[in-house]
């Protein structure tokens, strides 16, 4: 097999490109297709999907080639990308219900770890400083409709929550 | 006499105190975030985006364009100090200006790119104002079938334009055409890809996907490579260029402006394609070209002055045809639709304070550009001696409210770190990712056209054929395409590409 595939990049994109081709040609026939007179909501998306599949499968062939041969596809760092978008999807799920001020706290100092040379103190003096700065400015400033602080009990009577 | 006058309301428009108080802001904020290194304009207006909101539309779309140079104009500062493009389009900046800096020529470089920026952004305001009007005039008398042929050409030239494989690009083409198909059918009403969430009923937005490919996709592959960076210069004197440069860089500027100008309105071009260009060019006019590459003067000069010429003038297709020509101007597109504006040939006659009250913002915006950013020198310089292990949670922090805010949906927050994994791995597979934006963008504006132009012709797709104008586009397209593909232009492209990287 790893003798076969001349360009390991090209062959990975050709494969992504014709399952998501597939995918989407795939549910667009579920929809009414309709006639090129009266397109329905299903004609266009499927064309584009099988299209898209056979641009894949045209990719992934011309990987074999000799003469396309290019470098192997780069390791996947999956820590540093876990340590980046973790916090985001936390951030999108929680912001309504803990807040902005801790979400925020939450951000930068669950993403630091992505970093080599992670410490803790200045990380936590960095979030600190950066969830202030965000509050005075997209909250207090700019009026951005964003919670402060988390939407129960005790909070909802501080003073500072209500902007 | 007429551009006169409409230059003159622009102008009314651009310095009405609180514009040009937002157009500061706007280039301040830009400078700001683009100097900082692995954001480039996209992901900087996309953090940028929802601090417009609570403007009227007109400020907002000053204040924006202003981020556009603004974080341009960073990027270029950061490619000369740091050696560490932002972008694509200062790749070319780094080979000469990072050699001026080391050679302790760090202010002079900043100095003539701010210059020659200036000059290039007064022509090409200009040249905007002068052919904006006559382009939006034949543009109305588009019909779909035109539309949609138009289409055809500029995605077709995005892709001969963009770097890397062409087979790729066109793939990546197809994919965005589909993302952007997802949310409800404006003729049916069905919701389509939408997998039965209700938050996908609208479609996603292209905050998040620009967000996550542009800005998180990058965080984690500077991340994983490690961010080694010195900064040159501690302090930079001496800004302003002796009679001996000045003479040394105007013909270069002037040809770069001529030759980024003409580049920026093709699709696919923007300031990329000019400033690769334009340092070519002026490789091969030199008497001397092993200067280039150890810190040549024009070097600087010539890819600065195409880059921010063609940052305008990519301007003109958004603002005539409603059409973007690069990542950039689709942004442009999406935070015009979420202030009320449908971009195209329209704007021009129903809002004509908005249109040439942002064409004269460009001038302003350059003349602040030159004014804030030599004094502030010494700040962006500090700013850039800040560790990336500390700027990147602050960026991530800056994104996760920047696209929570565009909708107030939280759905937006997991879509862009879904698109930031998707970036990454795009990335991994040498996929470029420009392509993808501008389908996205142009996605259901083509469905709708073609459905539009074939209910017409009740199904007769003849009339692409025989309407005059998307003939002429189609035929454009036919022989664009014949060019890439015969084998000696192949070979060509491929040598280009190679040269640049």
């Amino acid at each position: 097999m790893k003798h076969l595939i001349k360009n390991p990049r090209d062959f990975w994109a050709g494969v992504m490109f014709f399952t998501l081709g597939a995918l989407f040609a795939g549910v667009g026939f579920t929809y009414k297709i309709g006639t090129a007179a009266r397109m329905g909501p299903g004609y266009f998306p499927l064309v584009l999907g099988l299209m898209l599949a056979a641009f894949g499968v045209a990719i992934a062939l011309l990987a074999l080639r000799d003469k396309n041969a290019g470098p192997g596809v780069e390791k996947f760092h999956w820590n540093v990308t876990f340590w980046v978008l973790f916090p985001i999807v936390l951030f999108g799920v929680g912001l309504k219900i803990m807040g902005m001020i801790f979400m925020g706290l939450m951000v930068v100092i669950v993403s630091s770890i992505a970093s080599e040379e992670f410490k803790l103190r200045p990380v936590i003096l960095l979030a600190i400083g950066l969830v202030i700065f965000c509050s005075i400015i997209f909250v207090g400033g700019l009026k951005l409709p964003i919670p402060l602080c988390p939407a129960f009990g005790v909070f909802e009577q501080l003073a500072a929550c209500r902007v | 006499m007429e551009l006169l006058s409409n230059l003159q309301l622009g102008f009314g428009v651009a310095l009405a105190g609180t514009n040009i108080l937002y157009c500061f802001i706007g280039v301040l904020l830009g400078t700001l975030i683009g100097v900082l290194p692995g954001i480039g304009p996209v992901a900087t207006i996309a953090m940028l985006l929802p601090a417009t909101f609570v403007l009227p539309p007109v400020s907002a779309l000053i204040m924006l364009a202003g981020i556009y140079y603004g974080a341009s104009y960073g990027g270029s500062t950061t490619a000369i100090l740091v050696n560490l493009p932002g972008e694509v389009s200062s790749v070319v900046t780094c080979l000469d200006g990072h050699q001026m800096a080391k050679q302790g020529h760090a202010g002079k470089a900043l100095g003539v790119a701010a210059l020659a920026s200036f000059f290039a952004g007064t022509v090409a305001t200009l040249l905007i104002a002068a052919f904006a009007p006559p382009l939006a005039e034949l543009a109305l008398k588009f019909g779909p079938a035109d539309y949609f042929s138009l289409m055809v050409l500029g995605l077709l030239a995005a892709v001969v334009l963009a770097h890397g494989s062409l087979i790729k690009a066109v793939a990546m083409i197809i994919l965005g055409l589909l993302v952007g198909l997802i949310g409800t059918d404006v003729n049916s009403g069905v919701a389509r890809y939408n997998f039965g969430l209700p938050e996908l009923i609208d479609g996603v937005g292209i905050g998040p996907i620009a967000m996550g490919v542009f800005g998180f996709g990058e965080i984690i592959r500077n991340l994983e490579h490690g961010q080694k960076r010195e900064v040159v210069a501690s302090r930079v004197t001496g800004l302003w260029p002796n009679w001996q440069d000045i003479q040394q860089s105007t013909w270069p500027t002037i040809r770069g402006t001529i030759l980024g100008s003409f580049l920026g309105i093709l699709p696919g071009g923007g300031p990329v394609l000019g400033s690769f260009s334009a340092y070519t060019l002026e490789k091969k006019l030199a008497k001397d070209p092993s200067r280039f590459g150890k810190g040549a003067i024009e070097g600087v000069a010539a890819p600065e002055s195409a880059n921010n010429a063609g940052a305008q003038t990519s301007f003109i297709p958004l603002l005539t045809l409603g059409i973007p020509p690069n990542p950039v101007m689709a942004l442009m597109i999406g935070a015009m639709m979420i202030h009320g504006i449908q971009p195209g040939p329209q704007i021009m006659t129903a809002k004509p304070d908005l249109f040439w009250g942002m064409i004269a913002s460009m001038w302003v915006g350059n003349f602040l550009l030159v004014v804030l950013n030599l004094p502030l020198i010494g700040m962006w310089v500090k700013l850039l001696s800040l560790e990336y292990r500390f700027l990147y949670p602050a960026i991530l922090l800056f994104c996760c409210i920047g696209v929570y805010s565009i909708n107030n949906a939280w759905m937006d927050v997991l879509l862009a770190a879904g698109f930031g994994f998707i970036g990454y791995l795009f990335g991994k597979l040498d996929c470029e990712a420009a392509p993808l934006l501008l389908g996205f963008v142009l996605g259901p504006m083509m469905e709708e056209n073609l459905r539009r132009a074939l209910l017409l012709s009740r199904g007769d797709p003849a009339v692409f054929v025989t309407r005059p104008i998307s003939a002429t586009l189609l035929v454009i397209s036919v022989i664009l395409l014949v060019i890439v593909l015969m084998p000696a232009i192949r070979q060509k492209r491929e040598e280009a590409f190679v040269e640049e990287s």
